[in-house]
């Protein structure tokens, strides 16, 4: 270790770990929401939540004042993301898990030029609503915007988890994920509650996309990096654990940081090697991460 | 004459007719089109590594790119040696060879060393089924870049390593895209044997019986640690093999040389082409090669567009072949010579 430790220094490193991990965990939450229910990864969530922070720049660059901005975006990012199930994904949905997953990273190849391609491959500067300041708590800096981006991601993970645990639709989305065939005895419309299960996820996924882009700066590929780490707090948590997922995301957002700052080997350059490392451990030692459920198989 | 012995005339056509155009390409056409055609052949190796792993063997990989990469370094590393390195301004590992080694020896030590890799990492992927292991692929072809830029010691870092262009041997009168061409192109043929024996006879029906059913193929003696980790191994020795040819080609290698695109469209192209398909395996090198070209410059229409058209254009057309013809182009060629094969053995 090159420098003293400090426990300012430390703590600082942990509240924007916590930050980064907000990012992670909202985008991981989105994975799981589709993992819970279709068994599938969806490869383009990275590329759908790029695509929506750009709507979201095009707004704000025709002056549209932000706050509206966010939650127009969010609106498109539903409704893109009801479409993408019911145009893409349920035609194929009795197919092979491979056929989806192809379909998705067919999605990701195509989304990824249409980005480019509308808005130009350039870096451009995102706004934040939260000043680029600090505020000092006992001897802590803290970043505003760091506890902004905390408190939207994790303020609308608690949104989500109040509408599954406490509205009828809620439940009617928790049956679909727990056992389809049943739910539709029951007369739930399965095929809605997919679809609806990924306009939440594109909702998800354009937050995290808004929350990064000050940050990472908008470019087509911005979201490819953030992806992984999320790939790796999903695991991290179990993926088909939604509570896993946001405690996965945070923990990797605190231990990628700290690693970072504080290891010389790891450095900047090889935060992502981390998590890739972290995911390949996990899938290993403990496929169903922290939180996941332990699946049987029968012969 | 039975109609199994039709088909196998006609794929013996197709195939000499196959050899003859690649034999006599590079009398007809420019030198630089004759480049378009090396990375095709590329191409054709590194798909029919994936193939071998993802069709035959139902793992997904979505990180062959970086196979390739650790084949390209191999190469560069080899064909530079120290002294290299040094002319290059770079310094370099100890554990790198003092003298650099002729080009076309470093394609088949390339393939051993990133088989080897492959293999090594197979292990840990046994552990993991469909998702996940596309999942870890792609998590390796994302690190790929920055972990090449780390240890710049061995892969010079993100400045890259310039290569020389290779001369042809024996004292052979031709120029170097020329041999470069019949190079690639050798080794595609000799892979492609290779590849064809192993996934005809009993390895490729142990892939095949694991990846429709991993307990049946347990019940029926089948080990699916030997068989995957096997596939993991020769598939990544071919994306090593094709990694070598297109570093010597491109005489250019750095960490951007084999990115995440190139580990996804490969995956995309293997689709294209057909899944568990070797003839399908040169349709995806051809769409692999010249769709993003001529997305962007349509040949007949008189419009031009930006160099994003081609992503969207390969990820609309990955989509409707998921939707309307799973089997890839190879699947509607099988459809399409069905009725000729019929027709051929009903007349004699």
């Amino acid at each position: 270790m090159p420098l003293a430790f400090i426990w300012s220094d430390f703590a600082q490193q942990v509240t924007s770990g916590l930050a980064a991990g907000a990012i992670y965990a909202s985008l991981a939450l989105a994975l799981v929401l589709i993992y819970q229910t279709t068994n599938v990864v969806n490869f383009a969530q990275g590329e759908m939540a790029t695509f929506t922070t750009f709507i979201a720049w095009m707004f704000m660059d025709h002056g549209m004042p932000y706050w509206p901005a966010f939650v127009l975006t969010l609106l498109i990012a539903f409704a893109g993301g009801v479409g993408v199930e019911r145009v893409l994904i349920r035609p194929i949905e009795h197919r092979p898990e491979i056929v989806i997953v192809i379909m998705t990273i067919g999605l990701l190849i195509a989304l990824n030029g249409l980005t480019g391609w509308i808005w130009g491959p350039e870096v451009k500067a995102f706004d934040s609503p939260f000043p680029n300041r600090s505020v000092i708590v006992g001897n802590v800096a803290i970043s505003v915007r760091d506890i902004g981006t905390f408190c939207v991601c994790l303020g609308v993970v608690v949104l989500l988890w109040l509408f599954f645990r406490f509205t009828t639709l809620g439940l009617a989305m928790r049956a679909v994920a727990f056992n389809p065939d049943a739910s539709r005895l029951m007369g739930v419309r399965v095929g809605w509650m997919l679809a609806l299960g990924w306009g939440f996820a594109a909702v998800l996924g354009a937050i995290a996309g808004m929350m990064a882009a000050p940050t990472v700066f908008l470019d087509p590929d911005m979201m490819i990096v953030v992806l992984i780490y999320a790939f790796a707090a999903a695991v991290l948590g179990g993926i088909d654990s939604p509570i896993g997922a946001v405690v996965g995301g945070l923990l990797l957002g605190v231990v990628i940081n700290l690693l970072g700052a504080y290891v010389n080997f790891v450095g900047n350059e090889l935060r992502l090697p981390t998590a890739l490392a972290v995911l390949l451990l996990v899938l290993v030692i403990r496929p169903t991460g922290l939180f996941g459920r332990r699946v049987v198989r029968r012969v | 004459m039975t109609r199994r012995w039709v088909a196998r005339a006609l794929t013996a056509l197709v195939l000499a007719g196959a050899v003859v155009l690649i034999a006599f390409l590079p009398r007809v056409t420019s030198e630089f089109r004759l480049g378009e055609f090396t990375y095709v052949a590329i191409y054709f190796i590194a798909l029919l590594g994936l193939n071998i792993l993802t069709g035959y063997n139902g793992q997904i990989s979505l990180g062959h790119a970086a196979f390739m990469a650790v084949g390209g370094y191999t190469a560069a590393v080899l064909i530079l040696g120290q002294e290299g390195f040094k002319l290059l301004g770079q310094q370099p590992s100890d554990i790198i060879p003092k003298h650099g080694m002729t080009p076309i020896w470093t394609i088949p030590v390339a393939g051993v060393v990133t088989g080897v890799i492959g293999y090594l990492f197979g292990l840990p992927a046994l552990r993991l089924a469909g998702v996940s292991l596309a999942l870890a692929t792609f998590a390796v072809a994302v690190s790929m870049p920055s972990i090449a830029k780390r240890f710049e010691h061995l892969t010079g870092g993100g400045g890259g390593l310039s290569l020389p262009l290779p001369k042809a041997p024996f004292g052979w009168d031709i120029s170097p895209p020329h041999w470069l061409y019949y190079e690639a192109w050798g080794a595609a043929g000799i892979l492609f044997v290779v590849a064809w024996l192993l996934v005809r006879g009993r390895v490729g029906r142990a892939w095949r019986s694991i990846r429709d059913g991993e307990v049946a193929a347990v019940s029926s003696g089948v080990s699916p640690a030997v068989y995957k980790t096997l596939a993991f191994g020769i598939s990544s020795a071919y994306a090593g093999v094709a990694g070598a040819l297109f570093a010597i080609q491109n005489a250019y290698i750095n960490p951007d040389t084999f990115p995440l695109t190139l580990s996804i469209l490969l995956l995309a192209s293997a689709v294209i082409g057909g899944l568990s398909s070797l003839s399908g395996v040169i349709v995806g090198a051809l769409v692999l090669e010249f769709l993003p070209i001529y997305a962007q410059d349509p040949p007949v229409l008189d419009v031009s567009f930006a160099k994003q058209a081609a992503p969207v254009v390969f990820g609309v057309v990955l989509m409707l072949i998921v939707y309307l013809m799973p089997g890839g182009a190879a699947g509607l060629l099988r459809r399409l010579t069905r009725p000729i094969v019929a027709a051929v053995s009903r007349r004699s």
